[in-house]
């Protein structure tokens, strides 16, 4: 099922990128479109920032996530790279943890 | 093109190569942290190669989502490649086997370095291919050590890897959040998720949140 998705997932993603070089330019001067592909990321990014943080299962916790989390906000707020930003939350969690402090 | 114009050009987008390296070492980790395998995880980084689709789907996956969301989550979230490659089109200028290559190395990080270098059309086509190529090398890299380094470690929650994933994709939509908007797309978004989190199997909530796109899209379009 993995194999599935990772390979299903990869074909599509290529298509979509090719399929930019066969249409004609003036798909581009559709405004809807563009919209809309500006305002995919926005929508699903955050849905999956949310999930990924509340969610166990089906059910909505609050644990040691929330805490990385909240800590990634501010390595963002202070401009942090990528690899910081990641870094800080994972860090936050785990010392939480460890201490006994949080789930 | 001067020839330090093209030389800034390279080390910029070796630059930007770096820093995606960087980010393609969580990648590979938290991809292994969610249940996929190194091999799994690497022909994402080689055949998907766009993190935030590969991101999205290692986390439905690893969220019990299933395949299907897991996929459609990804695909959404790529089709804004697609409208790279169509403004990128008329300045690659780029026909038969090359087009193939380029539809492969059409990401944020690619379209943004060519169409910041608009003039002449070889800086455009020069910065295209190297941060496209650097960033491919070494996200690949990334990935690899990444992904072998979490599969040594035996429970990655308690490194926290899974506060890693949501910090993640907030450093992903971060640059996005540009104006009144978006926030209020983001926001409206993330409740729809989380209030259909305990009502739909994992991984569905998060694609219902694309539907605020939608409507969101439809609702300026009224208003202009």
């Amino acid at each position: 099922m993995i194999w599935m998705a990772v390979i299903a997932g990869s074909l599509g993603c290529y298509v979509e990128k090719l399929i930019g070089f066969l249409l004609p330019a003036s798909v581009l001067e559709r405004v809807s479109i563009r919209r809309i592909t500006g305002l995919l990321p926005v929508a699903l990014l955050s849905a999956l920032v949310a999930v990924q943080t509340f969610a166990d299962g089906q059910t909505l916790v609050i644990d040691a996530r929330l805490a990385g989390v909240l800590a990634a906000v501010v390595a963002l707020v202070l401009r942090a790279p990528f690899l910081v930003v990641v870094l800080v939350a994972a860090i936050t969690a785990a010392l939480l943890r460890s201490t006994g402090l949080a789930a | 093109m001067p020839r330090a114009h093209g030389r800034r050009i390279t080390r910029d987008a070796a630059g930007i190569g770096l820093a995606t390296g960087a980010y393609g070492l969580s990648f590979g980790a938290i991809s292994v942290a969610s249940g996929l395998d190194p091999l799994q995880t690497q022909v994402l980084s080689l055949g998907m190669f766009t993190g935030a689709s590969q991101f999205a789907l290692v986390g439905v996956l690893g969220a019990g989502g299933g395949a299907v969301a897991a996929v459609l989550t990804a695909w959404l979230l790529g089709a804004r490649n697609g409208l790279y490659a169509l403004s990128l089109s008329p300045v690659l200028r780029v026909t038969g086997p090359q087009r193939l290559a380029a539809a492969q190395l059409t990401i944020d990080e690619s379209t943004a370095m060519a169409l910041g270098h608009p003039t002449p059309a070889a800086a455009a086509r020069r910065a295209f291919w190297s941060t496209g190529l650097s960033v491919f090398v070494l996200w690949n890299i990334g990935t690899l050590v990444g992904a072998l380094g979490a599969a040594a470690i035996d429970d990655p929650g308690t490194l926290g890897l899974d506060a890693a994933i949501p910090a993640g994709f907030l450093a992903l939509l971060w640059p996005r959040l540009v104006d009144r908007t978006m926030w209020a797309v983001a926001a409206a978004g993330a409740t729809v998720a989380l209030v259909l989190t305990p009502v739909l199997r994992p991984g569905l909530p998060v694609l219902a949140a694309g539907l605020v796109a939608l409507a969101a899209s439809w609702i300026i379009g009224r208003r202009s």
